[in-house]
């Protein structure tokens, strides 16, 4: 049952998920491009950019978008994006009843002393799975890599004109 | 999205004063799942308990919900649209650049220096290329830290 498996995909990827938008692509690429196989990886860095693009948490995009690739249907969207909000229920109401008084406590800064730089290794991860044929078709790919990243890092241009402008680029070069 | 949330809940409607804002913003990003929808269900969950936490998490959901449905539907049709394919050749490379991006620029916050940047590899490359769990990453990496910081953070 496929409604069923995009329930508890999206679910543990809302429990694991720290971090927000950017390690979340590692969460949802390794489950649903590689586990799953319900997107290719081109479809997959497709809504990337669409989510990217599109107002609103990018969380909630992608997980919008990809219910509704993985299932062909409304419903799949709606599973997946209650499935993935779901775990913040119990976990804000928790917090929100006994824990916030242990913001400060020594084990809880222990924990993501450790969470911190491997959530950094997720990021580069995503980053590493989609630099693959499918994402680079020629040299060309590779220069828009390297001036959106140059352009980003040192001009701090925001995502979306980054966006914009390539799509630009890529109806004028092929 | 932190500044448009704090303008509307602390001090449009004052439903919780700035002090609370810094706590509950550090707290939405300490748990896992998504930062404004934790922010959403803490805040209606203070107001009006478990009903007002639903009412705040729909209303944080819906306007992109709505919006990514309406697209997702159009895109799933144009897809092998000839233009759209030549748009997307080149919109491509450049997300994974976004993507890359946030792994320089963040990494000195996390607290990634030359001492455990081969355990920050490490993750990348257990995901990448052993296609292990990021679930496993994360469940690995806070145990580390609770076991090896403990003493040290102090």
């Amino acid at each position: 049952m496929i409604y069923a498996k995009v329930f508890w995909t999206f679910f543990k990827i809302g429990l694991f998920n720290f971090g927000g938008g950017y390690p979340m692509i590692s969460f949802i690429q390794n489950e649903v491009v590689f586990r799953q196989a319900w997107l290719s990886n081109a479809e997959f860095t497709d809504i990337v950019a669409v989510s990217q693009m599109t107002p609103g948490p990018v969380g909630i995009n992608m997980a919008t978008y990809t219910g509704y690739s993985a299932t062909g249907s409304v419903w799949g969207s709606v599973v997946a994006t209650v499935a993935v909000c779901l775990p913040s229920f119990f976990i804000m109401i928790l917090l929100a009843n006994y824990f916030l008084k242990h913001q400060k406590n020594d084990s809880v800064q222990a924990v993501f002393k450790g969470l911190r730089p491997a959530i950094i290794g997720l990021i580069a991860a995503a980053a590493l799975v989609l630099c693959n044929a499918e994402n680079f078709v020629d040299s060309k790919s590779v220069i828009l890599f390297a001036l959106a990243f140059w352009l980003a890092v040192r001009y701090q241009v925001h995502p979306i004109k980054l966006i914009l402008a390539a799509g630009l680029c890529g109806w004028l070069l092929y | 999205m932190l500044p448009l949330i704090e303008a509307e809940i602390s001090d449009r409607r004052s439903w919780i004063s700035k002090k609370d804002f810094l706590d509950l913003t550090a707290l939405a990003q300490a748990a896992p799942g998504i930062l404004a929808v934790n922010m959403a269900i803490f805040v209606g969950y203070k107001l009006r308990g478990v009903p007002g936490a639903i009412c705040a998490a729909l209303g944080a959901v819906l306007p992109s919900f709505s919006v990514i449905l309406l697209i997702a539907f159009f895109f799933h049709n144009f897809r092998e649209n000839e233009t759209v394919e030549r748009i997307f050749k080149g919109v491509r490379p450049v997300v994974v650049a976004l993507i890359a991006v946030p792994v320089f620029r963040l990494g000195k916050n996390a607290g990634v220096t030359w001492k455990n940047i081969g355990f920050v590899a490490a993750c990348a490359l257990a995901v990448w290329l052993l296609h292990v769990s990021p679930v496993y990453i994360v469940l690995a990496a806070g145990l580390g830290g609770w076991l090896f910081c403990r003493r040290e953070c102090k």
